[in-house]
């Protein structure tokens, strides 16, 4: 091959530190400070193709590669832990583009980049927290059309989403929504919170961390500033209710935590442990928060 | 203690050294070079350009490939590496009039200046398996493949004013979808962006459903050209356009009826397609597409899903699709405890009620 080597396999190419060059990570935190500006309002953006698949993270990876710098600590976690296939992917992949130093503790890390969950352990002012988002918007479901739903947005009408809830009531006897659940963000925009379990929701209000929402195939990034309120939506006579587990974590005994349920066997033998792997880590070597999570 | 498998980075930097020890294949047999690939698997190093937006037979090639023969994996490869290369210009629109053609035919007239050139096409072959192709071939007949230069068949028809002009070059640069998030309505250059990068698979069969009354459109195949073009690019030093090299295009222009509206008497319409390289089938149903997209613009009812512009636009992109296809692949496990906890909940509610249905009938 005539060019830098590409046959060979071997990379005369170099990358940009984090990947992507300066012009574009620029271009991104101009989207990210206008969502800042307008809590839970969906500021498209000229999402790139990165090497890895749509739907796999890349818009929280270019919102994090859009933030990191030299001397950011990155955690990246995928269902709570550090360690699933796709966690272990991202991390590495800014370990190489990027050469920051990474880590598995919350409390350690400045920016944290998840999919479906948040830390157990409260993050603190100055940490990022990026979310990986699938589909961001939250009337996708009750209404496909793009043109349409920006309208909703704008008029601030949300009744198909209460009908949608109350029916769900009416069915059911609860609402019948357990992830993405949808949030009202500084009592203006609806917003789809990612795929997080509702358990994490109010994880979410007033948080004292900068919260990114970053959806790359829908080319759409949104944010929750610091101390910001988040309200789940519900009814005065139904209020929000979290999941609640009977048990407590199989390995570290923590109660009021997001628990995994592990089959052991065929014969109906289950394990329930904590989903954030740090968290559990954490409470087993005795010097981490309490098993009681404090929120 | 039993615990959770979750595939750590040795399981992937595993999995990945038996990937290439599978893309190899039989050591035994010689390694494929990307220039056999290149030479010999050409229509496939077109559908990589074409669908990766990117003019590089060689790295489309190595794409290949690098993705064991999977297209829209060798796209996607060849897209991740086009999007991280500088824009240092634009070429001046290029001129399909003035291509060389290799190949040229017009479905609309029997025979037209410049003459019907059927050049390298599958079309008349017998399809019947054939173990010697692609070994030895004789020499090409010399007035197949001349490479000469022949007027648009369709212009025959705007002497006329039989058709529709084509549409004036927008006054400003058209948009870039790879640099500016789409949204809807779009133009018609954006579409056509859109549907150029677009899966070849997803527009064939929205094409065909056009065919088949689902916003029939009437369609007549004007033109279909394939050949090189030259590229050129204008240079503020000199002050004057030069050529930089020459691509290889398809264009279809597809003629299509209009019974006329209003004031607007009958005419024919258009529908264009073009793409990278030998990519005939796409240039056909891209050009079917765009026209069927055109509706509002005669005043034709949108019903079906070739002329929703959101609902194409949305899911023509092959790369996007297949990653949040394949997304679902990934761990949901937390999710799916959510959803578990639910209906675990409604089951324990609902025996509850038909217990208490039961007692209170036995009463």
């Amino acid at each position: 091959m005539s060019e830098a080597g590409f046959d060979g396999g071997t990379a005369a190419i170099r990358y940009n530190f984090a990947y992507l060059d300066e012009q574009t990570k620029r271009s991104i935190r101009r989207a990210i400070l206008k969502a800042v500006a307008i809590p839970g309002y969906q500021v498209p953006f000229a999402s790139r193709e990165m090497p890895m698949p749509f739907g796999w993270g890349t818009g929280g990876v270019q919102v994090t590669a859009s933030v990191l710098g030299p001397d950011d600590v990155l955690k990246v976690i995928d269902q709570g832990a550090d360690d699933t296939t796709n966690a272990v992917a991202i991390r590495g992949f800014f370990a190489r583009t990027a050469g920051i130093a990474t880590t598995t503790r919350t409390a350690e890390a400045t920016i944290i980049q998840t999919r479906h969950r948040i830390p157990e352990e409260p993050l603190r002012a100055g940490q990022i927290l990026v979310y990986q988002v699938p589909i961001p918007e939250p009337l996708r479901f009750l209404e496909p059309r793009e043109t349409e739903t920006r309208r909703l947005h704008a008029l601030n009408e949300y009744g198909l989403l209460y009908v949608k809830l109350y029916e769900d009531i009416a069915k059911h006897g609860h609402v019948a929504t357990t992830y993405a659940y949808p949030v009202l963000v500084a009592g203006r925009y609806i917003m789809d919170p990612s795929p997080i379990p509702k358990f994490d929701n109010p994880k979410m209000d007033m948080s004292p961390a900068l919260q990114l929402f970053g959806a790359g195939r829908e080319r759409r990034i949104y944010a929750v500033p610091p101390y910001t309120p988040v309200r789940s939506l519900d009814f005065e006579d139904h209020p929000f209710r979290v999941q609640e587990f009977t048990e407590p974590c199989g390995l570290c005994g923590s109660r009021g935590v997001y628990l995994d349920e592990v089959v052991l066997d065929d014969r109906g033998g289950r394990l329930f442990m904590c989903s954030d792997t740090d968290h559990c880590e954490a409470v087993r070597a005795g010097k981490g928060a309490a098993a009681e999570a404090s929120w | 203690m039993y615990v959770a498998v979750k595939g750590g980075e040795t399981a992937i930097a595993n999995a990945h050294r038996l990937l290439a020890h599978e893309r190899r294949g039989d050591p035994e047999l010689p390694a494929l070079t990307a220039g056999q690939i290149d030479a010999q698997l050409t229509l496939a190093v077109d559908r990589v350009m074409a669908e990766g937006s990117l003019y590089d037979r060689e790295l489309a090639a190595v794409a290949i490939r690098q993705a064991r023969g999977d297209m829209i994996e060798a796209i996607f490869l060849v897209r991740a590496y086009r999007t991280t290369l500088l824009r240092f210009g634009a070429t001046l629109p290029v001129d399909t009039a003035r291509m060389a053609v290799q190949r040229r035919i017009s479905a609309t007239h029997k025979d037209l200046p410049g003459g019907q050139l059927l050049g390298p096409t599958f079309d008349y072959t017998h399809r019947l398996l054939d173990p010697g192709a692609g070994d030895a071939a004789e020499a090409p007949a010399e007035a197949d493949a001349d490479g000469s230069v022949v007027g648009r068949a369709i212009d025959a028809l705007g002497g006329e004013g039989l058709i529709e002009p084509d549409s004036a070059a927008a006054a400003d640069a058209p948009g870039d979808l790879t640099r500016e998030p789409l949204s809807f309505p779009a133009d018609r250059p954006l579409r056509l962006q859109a549907l150029a990068r677009g899966d070849e698979g997803f527009l064939l069969v929205l094409a065909y459903s056009t065919q088949r009354g689902y916003a029939r459109t009437h369609p007549f195949a004007g033109e279909i050209r394939m050949g090189d073009v030259e590229i050129e690019i204008d240079m503020p030093e000199l002050g004057f356009a030069v050529s930089i090299g020459a691509i290889r295009l398809t264009e279809c222009q597809m003629v299509n009826q209009f019974r006329g509206a209003g004031d607007v008497p009958a005419q024919f319409t258009r529908g264009y397609g073009l793409a990278f390289g030998h990519s005939e089938r796409k240039a056909m149903a891209m050009a079917l597409v765009d026209r069927a997209l055109r509706a509002d613009e005669f005043g034709e009812d949108r019903v079906a899903p070739a002329q929703d512009e959101e609902f194409v636009l949305s899911h023509a992109d092959n790369v996007q699709a297949t990653g949040f296809v394949e997304h679902l692949k990934l761990p949901h496990y937390v999710d799916f405890q959510a959803e578990l906890e639910l209906v675990r909940r409604l089951r324990r509610e609902h025996a509850a009620r038909a217990s208490a249905a039961t007692s209170e009938a036995a009463e």
